[in-house]
């Protein structure tokens, strides 16, 4: 692994000092999301990866979608998690195994030490050294809007067709049989 | 008819003056030469289409026989006369096989071919007319027969052999054509199968044929290696050419005589002579057509052919005293015995057999024309003389002459042909045997006589003088045994059974023809006035032999003089014993000589020697002892052999069931296991699918970046 | 800043991510991993698109593409295990195997 940059050239810019911190919160975050034993956990884990993603967003410049992620992705998708993992857990606290057996687990850590291992390798031997030259400023919104309605517009209304059809379809899904109401048959666990 | 005499006449006269030089300027023959190739073909494709289509055909088969014969006989004709005109040497041949070189260095090739020369040009003549005429009585003779059909197959083939063999430019096609006729002869004398001894004299034949074409082969091999070719005319190229220190030389004298044990065994010369008395067994027709006028006089035929081998001088000249003593010893004692004979087949056949023996103690002396003449004249009236005893035993049903006699009233027209046929065989003037064996007497003479080269030859010069005395001696017990024949089965009182009446028309037309040639075949070569025989056979690609032969200015008249004396005593003599009518016959046949009669009767006791010396002892301890080592020794190796392909077999099907199959079932066991592995996978959990696909592509990737 | 550090670090929340959908026996944590991988990409998106300057900011666009994906996903997986859940009592992934052969 050739760096073109030593690492305490690197340690030495206070940028990458607020870096590393994230960036060890956030693997932190990842591995126990992973590995905890405890659901609601899991999902909180997934907060903190989440949190530092945005933060690293901001270290960026990417202020606008740093705070659309937390807005969304924490705010929105993270309490769906933990409605659903509160509908679908056990009664009288019964727990069953989160993960699979050890075999299992060893083949898929097997399967994901392997990729990461090969994409950081293409990685290091494709960029090497080459830096990130952040903006003196952040992204302006009005940058993301321009585009957005610009150079975008066609896939933002796309997505806007794919969260109808995401709205109607989880409804259609997840509705009880108009027998089953009728009958009076009412939720398992409820 | 008269046409054919106004177009003869002019080429007989124009024959005539040539003179007795032999024809100089010789033609290839043209297209007539070119396609006598058809003559032997002919016939051999009718004899195969008799086999397989002959019941169906028009005649039950004789149609397409008596067709071919005709063809043979037109053709034969046309080439006579026309080579009288103007002589032919031509010989066509197509290349079968190159077989290599022979030991001095030239190529040997065997070859398909027909020579078209004076000589074969007499053969084809002989054997098509005479083969003609036999063929039309044997269809009324053969009537009723129940193998009428196979009857003609084998008589067709008979024919087309003897046209191969005479047509034949090499040695191994003459071969092939003697093996023929000695087939032929074999299936035709065992015609009548069903009777025991039929079929033993067939046998007889062909074994007793067999021992001379043993020398046959060694000759034909010793030949033609030495002079490098299998052609006659390559070969007696060699011998044309004279040189003594030739291989050919070398090995000349036990050639020729190898090649005339072939011709005594074919034609019959003592002491191979036993076959043909037995020959008898078969139809009349076969013994008329090969046993008197062509098969027998091949041996001849054969001396013929290589004639300049055996004239010159260092070559075979030394066989010929032996030629003529083996020549003059059949012809007179197998003569004899004819004497002693009742059955009236049998004393034809011994005087076939005498007059073999004296065609070939002509072509011994060196008299080549006489000794062809007198083949050509004798197939004539023996013929006749065998068509008559045909008709005579067709009306007697019996072939012994104890029950005939007095015939002459009742067949007449059997009985004047066959009395024109023994008055030729005797050697009456005028009749055809005069001129022929008045030749053969004149060439002996001229042997013996200082001027030929043969004195030279040891004791040459007496030997052929005493075999003068023997043959002018052979010629007084021919006309007596003839005329025992002839007062013994025409004149007298009847003594057989049943009411004999004369042959149908079918019969005695032939006989009628072959009488005609009986009296006039003769006067084609009378000495001093026409040539026309001699000018014939003289026509050969080697004419320089020529010079060796004495031809008679004139008619020797004194041993024609003592010739036509010897018959005429003996027809008197024979008139003496015979004449008178008696009850029997056996009374008639008195003529007896204490201590020579039973020698006779016997045949000398040669059968007997060949059976007990030979044959029996072959049969007995020989073939057993060989059985032995059949039953033994090559058994052995075939039931090894199939013992040991048993053991094979089993070890074959334990491997067949433990390995193939085990690894048949095997490989079906793996199918059935990988499957069960595989069937693993599909478990149906999304998850389980999404790790094979995670792992997959990991490999990819890490192939991708390795590779 | 070097661009690795982002790559880098988005690859390992991605292994992470596969780690945690491979193994992991709660539907409900599965899609939690997915979220996780999805994380990983938008990281890889930004951080190319601030390293390439794009005046357009076309890799942050795509990231918000990418959120409302992913929050449209999130809605229909929670639907459907729902209904499993519903009719199995229970959320165990091993159970889902009517496809086996």
């Amino acid at each position: 692994m050739v760096l073109g940059v030593t690492f305490g050239d690197w340690i030495g810019e206070i940028e990458n000092w607020v870096y590393a911190a994230i960036a060890i919160a956030m693997v932190y975050g990842a591995f126990r999301v992973v590995t905890t034993k405890n659901v609601v956990h899991a999902a909180l884990y997934l907060v903190i990866t989440l949190g530092g993603s945005a933060a690293l967003f901001l270290l960026l410049g990417a202020e606008f979608v740093a705070w659309t992620l937390v807005l969304v992705y924490i705010g929105a998708i993270v309490v769906l998690f933990l409605f659903g993992i509160m509908i679908t857990r056990a009664p009288l606290g019964y727990e069953t195994k989160l993960s699979h057996p050890m075999r299992v687990r060893v083949g898929a850590a097997l399967v994901s030490g392997a990729l990461f291992l090969l994409v950081g390798g293409s990685l290091l031997d494709a960029y090497g050294s080459d830096p990130v030259p952040v903006a003196a400023d952040a992204t302006r919104t009005a940058t993301i809007g321009q585009s957005i309605f610009d150079r975008f517009v066609i896939p933002f209304e796309v997505i806007s067709f794919v969260l109808l059809a995401a709205l109607i379809g989880g409804i259609v899904i997840a509705r009880r049989d108009p027998e089953d109401a009728a009958v009076g048959k009412t939720e398992v666990g409820a | 008819m008269s046409a054919l005499i106004a177009f003869v006449s002019p080429v007989l006269l124009a024959a005539a003056e040539e003179g007795a030089e032999a024809v100089q300027h010789f033609s290839d023959g043209g297209a007539l030469a070119a396609n006598a190739w058809l003559i032997p073909v002919v016939p051999m494709v009718a004899a195969f289409l008799i086999v397989f289509f002959g019941k169906r055909s028009p005649f039950k088969g004789w149609g397409l026989a008596w067709l071919s014969m005709l063809f043979v006989a037109a053709y034969g004709v046309t080439l006579f006369l026309s080579n009288l005109a103007q002589g032919i040497t031509y010989q066509g041949a197509v290349s079968v096989a190159n077989i290599g070189t022979s030991p001095y260095g030239t190529g040997l090739e065997l070859e398909w071919g027909w020579m078209v020369d004076g000589l074969s040009i007499m053969m084809y003549a002989v054997v098509g007319v005479v083969g003609f005429l036999v063929f039309t009585y044997a269809r009324s003779y053969m009537e009723g027969d129940v193998r009428f059909t196979w009857f003609f197959a084998a008589f067709t083939l008979f024919a087309g052999g003897m046209l191969v063999l005479v047509s034949a430019p090499n040695i191994i096609q003459l071969i092939v054509g003697w093996e023929l006729v000695g087939v032929s002869s074999y299936l035709l004398i065992g015609h009548y199968w069903e009777d025991h001894e039929n079929s033993s004299a067939a046998i007889k034949a062909f074994l007793v044929n067999k021992v001379g074409d043993v020398g046959l082969f060694i000759g034909a091999i010793i030949i033609s290696l030495s002079a490098g070719s299998f052609r006659f005319t390559d070969i007696l190229d060699v011998v044309a050419d004279g040189n003594q220190h030739s291989a050919l030389a070398r090995f000349g004298f036990w050639a020729g005589l190898a090649l005339f044990i072939g011709a005594m065994g074919k034609s019959a010369q003592f002491p191979l002579h036993v076959w043909l008395p037995d020959a008898m067994a078969g139809p009349t027709p076969v013994s008329a057509l090969m046993h008197a006028a062509t098969m027998v006089t091949a041996g001849v035929y054969l001396l013929g052919r290589m004639f300049p081998f055996f004239m010159a001088e260092g070559f075979g000249d030394e066989v010929r005293s032996i030629i003529i003593v083996i020549g003059a010893l059949t012809l007179l004692l197998t003569g004899l015995i004819a004497l002693v004979q009742d059955d009236i087949k049998k004393v034809l056949a011994y005087s076939t057999l005498s007059q073999l023996g004296y065609m070939v103690t002509a072509m011994g002396a060196g008299a080549y024309t006489a000794g062809l003449f007198h083949l050509f004249t004798h197939a004539f009236f023996k013929a006749l003389l065998f068509l008559c005893a045909g008709s005579v035993i067709h009306a007697v049903h019996s072939n012994n002459m104890s029950d005939m006699g007095g015939l002459r009233r009742l067949m007449p027209y059997t009985f004047w042909t066959f009395v024109a046929g023994t008055l030729a065989l005797a050697g009456i003037p005028i009749f055809a045997g005069f001129w022929s064996k008045d030749e053969i007497l004149a060439g002996i003479r001229f042997a013996g006589s200082s001027e030929s080269g043969f004195d030279v030859v040891q004791g040459g010069a007496g030997l052929a003088n005493f075999v003068l005395i023997i043959a002018i001696v052979g010629a007084f017990i021919t006309a007596l045994y003839m005329t025992r024949a002839l007062y013994l089965t025409f004149f007298g009182t009847y003594k057989g059974h049943g009411y004999p009446h004369e042959s149908p028309k079918m019969m005695t037309y032939p006989l009628v023809g072959l009488a005609f040639f009986a009296v006039v075949a003769g006067f084609i070569n009378i000495p001093g006035v026409f040539h026309l025989f001699t000018d014939t056979v003289g026509t050969r690609f080697f004419g320089g032999f020529h010079e060796l032969e004495h031809h008679a200015e004139g008619l020797h008249w004194v041993l024609a003089g003592f010739g036509t004396l010897a018959g005429v005593s003996a027809f008197l003599f024979g008139s003496m014993l015979w004449a008178n009518d008696a009850p029997t016959q056996e009374e008639r046949d008195r003529f007896w000589i204490p201590g020579l009669y039973p020698l006779l009767a016997k045949k000398y006791y040669i059968d007997d020697f060949y059976m007990d010396g030979i044959v029996r002892p072959v049969r007995g301890p020989v073939a057993s002892a060989v059985d032995w080592f059949n039953g033994h020794v090559i058994d052995l190796v075939i039931n090894g052999a199939g013992l040991l392909a048993t053991k094979l077999a089993r070890v074959v099907y334990w491997f067949d069931q433990r390995g193939v199959d085990g690894a048949i079932n095997a490989s079906a066991a793996a199918a059935g296991g990988s499957g069960g592995l595989l069937r693993l996978i599909q478990t149906g959990k999304v998850q389980q699918y999404a790790f094979l696909i995670a792992a997959g592509t990991v490999l990819l990737v890490a192939g991708f970046i390795v590779f | 800043m070097l661009i690795n550090q982002f790559l880098l670090l988005g690859a390992a929340l991605f292994s992470l991510g596969v780690y945690g959908v491979l193994s992991r026996r709660n539907a409900v944590l599965v899609l939690l991993s997915v979220e996780l991988m999805l994380a990983a990409v938008n990281i890889n998106l930004v951080a190319f698109d601030i390293m390439n300057q794009d005046p357009q900011a076309g890799g942050q666009i795509f990231a918000l593409f990418v959120i409302a994906v992913a929050a449209a996903e999130v809605g229909i997986g929670l639907a459907i295990v729902l209904m499993i859940y519903r009719n199995r009592r229970s959320a165990n992934v091993d159970e889902l195997d009517l496809m086996k052969l």
